[in-house]
């Protein structure tokens, strides 16, 4: 075995319905890879995401969050995602302004024909969760195993 | 001021425009004044203060007054930053605005004691107000502090002495302060690397006792039964057992409030541990700022706040990631 | 005679304290103070009250009680207790020492909480006496002597220096095992600062306070009195009275779900909270007047009745300081007399 065991980091990704989980589907049917650490969350839409879904994720052991919706001008409900944007850009903010690493969050526009995007998106964040280490600074220590 | 403040709450409660008043009462040491709703001119005659230690925002009074009846006639007193919260709450149907006849009071900075203890002033028993300094009565004798010096730390860094809501007003009504310095704070953190950020945050948020005046005081927190007390929200809490739920606690109350906090900055005067909350909604408000454009919650009670609004094309979240210090 | 350290052998006392326990001082923060280990250089706060009491060395705002683990089917329980080492508090002022005595009686009384002995039976109380009240202090109300504090080792400023008397066989042990840092000398100086403490205290602004009207036998009268409308008509439900409280003792119990077993904790709740009492049929207290009512009641009615007439405060005045709405005990305690007498 080896010493420095490879750190493998938990990603939670809220999918909107109507496009980024249609994405992550398409990515599938393709054959793509990506990581199987990244546990899909489906939700409605991206302004379904409560800013407690994504600290709560923190608090039960994600090491990042990703949240993925369909591009702007592109929601299913017309203007769901402007909400989303909005509130996820100062909920990021907050987190930075805490001092809590910036990179460990993250907002994604995935349409339900961008498969590959999906793909590629998961394997860079968990690449950039990888280098970042395990979530030290938004953990519930009583829920670590 | 106190005199003429009696004078109109007499009137108004005898020719029965109002059948209410929320005012202050005295204290033992003449800076502990509780807030307190008069019905008789005699109560007011013998009962009613009002001086430079009458920092508590009374707008969510109001709002509590009126969930008892609704129809009742109120009379409040509300200083500049009093106004903002008032129109807020107005603008949430929280208040029936044609119940209320407002007094706007001019508001020139309140006094706070704490800044009066930390001077090094012990056993204080009375204040007196004398032109710009305050003579302090001890039983170690009489001390005097400047009134600048005794200045309530919101005060100093004061937004706006103008009164955005009134149907009289007391004193001088002031204007919006430009350059007021308040966002000052919140750009020295930003400056920092995330790792002081990380120490001096959880250096503060760590001295939280949960006693949630924070969030009881604060007039935008009016939910009929807020997140962390519903056992049905599965993260209600009563004591931060860890240090994530001091953070979740303050990230959320203050997430939650986004967008619709004045400033009011009651959160930080009652918390007992002395915690700058106030410099989490400022950031939240300088973000906004400079984000979406300048936005004053509780200006009117018409504009659409910030956060149930967006435009085309607004800014996406990567700015955050991309901006210089990390 | 009396034992005696000079203020510049203050370190050293620390440093010889801390070679055989830990010791916790009072360490300025932003605008108050808190009890903190001491370690060499640490700054020994020179104010009255630390922000919060001293009760949480016994009973903390939160401690976990016992674990369960869930593995499949099997379900392992653990205990987290573990035997406490050995401590000291420096600094306590005899209001917060008397606290202990209330907390005692409600804790080591039958069943006795074995979370909390651990704690007390391992802790030793260097007491502070007072030298500069504030006017928010009324301990003499409770017939406590801020200048005598009573703990297990007392500590009284002169003479540019502390005077040293213990008072119990655990304190007469502690200074006896660092005897030759302390010197004897007159005890005169230390009598001549409690005098003056003494007369401080009368000059206070609440030391005419009476509990005249108050005590076990009082419930009738004072659970419907009408000043508790007014009383209670600002106040906001917070719950900072009752965790700045040295007597404080209401908790709760919870699980917390950690994904992988239960940690179940205990934590300080609050009478002044909307949920405190709430049962399965709904919460007998509906409106903030019987929560406010209850913890005025308990300190000045109920701890009396079921404590051969002991109150449950001490006068440290925190909550006069803290409470964002300034209502507080003494108010209570001036109205409801007032509203008794004029009866």
């Amino acid at each position: 075995m080896q010493v420095n065991e490879q750190f493998t980091p938990t990603i939670v990704a809220f999918c909107c319905n109507w496009c980024s989980y249609a994405g992550a589907d398409l990515s599938g049917t393709n054959r793509l890879q990506y990581p199987a650490n990244v546990k899909i969350i489906r939700v409605p839409c991206s302004c379904r995401v409560n800013p407690m879904f994504i600290l709560r994720a923190f608090q039960r052991g994600a090491d990042g969050v990703i949240i993925c919706g369909c591009h702007p001008g592109d929601c299913h409900y017309t203007t769901g995602n402007y909400y989303a944007r909005r509130r996820t850009t100062l909920l990021f903010s907050m987190l930075d302004y805490l001092g809590i690493e910036r990179n460990r969050t993250r907002v994604e526009w995935v349409s339900a024909a961008e498969g590959a995007k999906f793909a590629a998106t998961m394997n860079d964040f968990v690449a950039q969760i990888t280098e970042l280490g395990p979530n030290r600074r938004l953990e519930d220590l009583r829920c670590r195993k | 001021m106190q005199e003429v403040m009696k004078k109109r709450a007499i009137e108004l409660l005898s020719d029965g425009t109002v059948a209410k008043v929320i005012g202050w009462m005295p204290g033992e040491f003449s800076y502990d004044m509780t807030p307190a709703v008069f019905t008789t001119a005699e109560e007011i005659e013998s009962n009613f203060v009002y001086n430079d230690f009458c920092g508590a925002n009374v707008s969510k009074y109001v709002m509590r007054e009126q969930k008892k009846a609704s129809d009742a006639k109120i009379l409040v007193f509300l200083k500049p930053c009093d106004t903002y919260s008032f129109n807020q709450l107005t603008a949430e149907h929280k208040i029936v605005r044609e119940n209320v006849y407002v007094i706007g009071v001019g508001c020139d900075g309140m006094a706070d004691v704490e800044k009066i203890k930390a001077a090094g002033i012990e056993g204080i028993t009375g204040i007196e107000s004398d032109g710009d300094k305050f003579i302090v009565k001890t039983v170690y004798g009489d001390e005097t502090i400047a009134r600048a010096d005794a200045l309530a730390e919101r005060c100093a860094a004061c937004k706006s002495k103008k009164l955005t809501v009134y149907d009289e007003i007391i004193g001088e009504d002031g204007e919006v302060v430009e350059n007021s310095g308040r966002f000052d704070l919140v750009a020295k953190l930003e400056a920092m690397s995330a790792d002081e950020r990380f120490e001096f945050w959880r250096n503060e948020l760590s001295r939280c006792i949960r006693c949630n005046a924070c969030r009881n005081v604060c007039p935008a927190c009016t939910c009929e039964q807020c997140v962390f007390d519903n056992p049905k929200s599965g993260i209600d809490q009563k004591a931060a057992a860890d240090s994530f739920e001091e953070n979740m606690f303050h990230i959320i109350r203050a997430f939650h409030v986004a967008g619709r906090c004045t400033d009011c900055g009651e959160c930080s005067r009652v918390c007992p541990q002395h915690i700058p909350l106030h410099l989490l909604n400022r950031k939240f408000i300088k973000d906004i700022n400079e984000l979406y454009g300048d936005y004053q919650a509780g200006d009117d009670t018409e504009s659409k706040h910030p956060l149930t609004s967006f435009t085309y094309d607004d800014a996406e979240p990567s700015v955050i990631h991309e901006r210089g210090n990390e | 005679m009396m034992l005696y350290l000079a203020k510049d052998k203050l370190d050293v006392f620390f440093e010889k304290a801390s070679e055989k326990l830990n010791v916790y001082v009072p360490v300025d923060n932003t605008n108050g103070s808190a009890y903190r280990k001491w370690t060499p250089g640490t700054v020994v706060s020179k104010g009255l009250h630390t922000t919060k009491s001293a009760k949480d060395f016994f009973f903390p705002q939160t401690e976990n009680l016992v674990e369960f683990k869930m593995s499949g089917k099997a379900i392992e329980i653990i205990d987290p207790r573990r035997e406490t080492e050995d401590y000291a508090v420096f600094g306590v002022r005899a209001c917060d020492v008397r606290s202990f005595g209330i907390l005692d009686k409600v804790f080591l009384s039958d069943p006795v909480d074995t979370y909390y002995k651990n704690r007390r039976e391992h802790g030793l109380i260097l007491g502070l006496s007072c030298g500069r009240p504030a006017e928010t202090c009324f301990c003499g109300t409770f017939g406590i002597d801020a200048a005598e504090p009573m703990a297990d080792v007392d500590f009284t400023e002169a003479d540019n220096g502390y005077y040293i008397k213990a008072n119990t066989e655990k304190g007469e042990a502690f200074v006896a095992s660092l005897g030759d840092i302390f010197e004897d000398r007159d005890a005169a100086p230390a009598e001549e600062a409690k005098a003056k403490t003494r007369e401080v205290l009368k000059k206070l602004p609440l030391s005419n306070l009476t509990t005249d009207g108050f005590g076990g036998d009082k419930l009738d009268e004072l659970f419907d009195a009408a000043g508790w409308a007014d009383l209670s008509e600002a106040c906001i439900g917070c719950g900072t009275c009752t965790f700045v409280c040295p007597t404080c003792q209401c908790y709760d119990i919870r699980d917390y779900d950690t994904g992988h077993g239960i940690k179940r904790f205990r934590c300080w709740d609050s009478c002044m909270f909307s949920d405190f009492t709430k049962m399965a049929h709904g919460n007998p207290r509906l409106t903030q007047k019987e929560r406010f009512r209850q913890r005025f009641m308990h300190k000045l009615v109920y701890f009396p009745a079921n404590n051969d007439g002991e109150y449950g405060c001490v006068g440290c005045g925190r909550c006069l300081a803290s409470c964002p709405i300034s209502m507080n005990i003494v108010k209570v305690m001036k109205k409801l007399a007032k509203e008794d007498s004029g009866k």
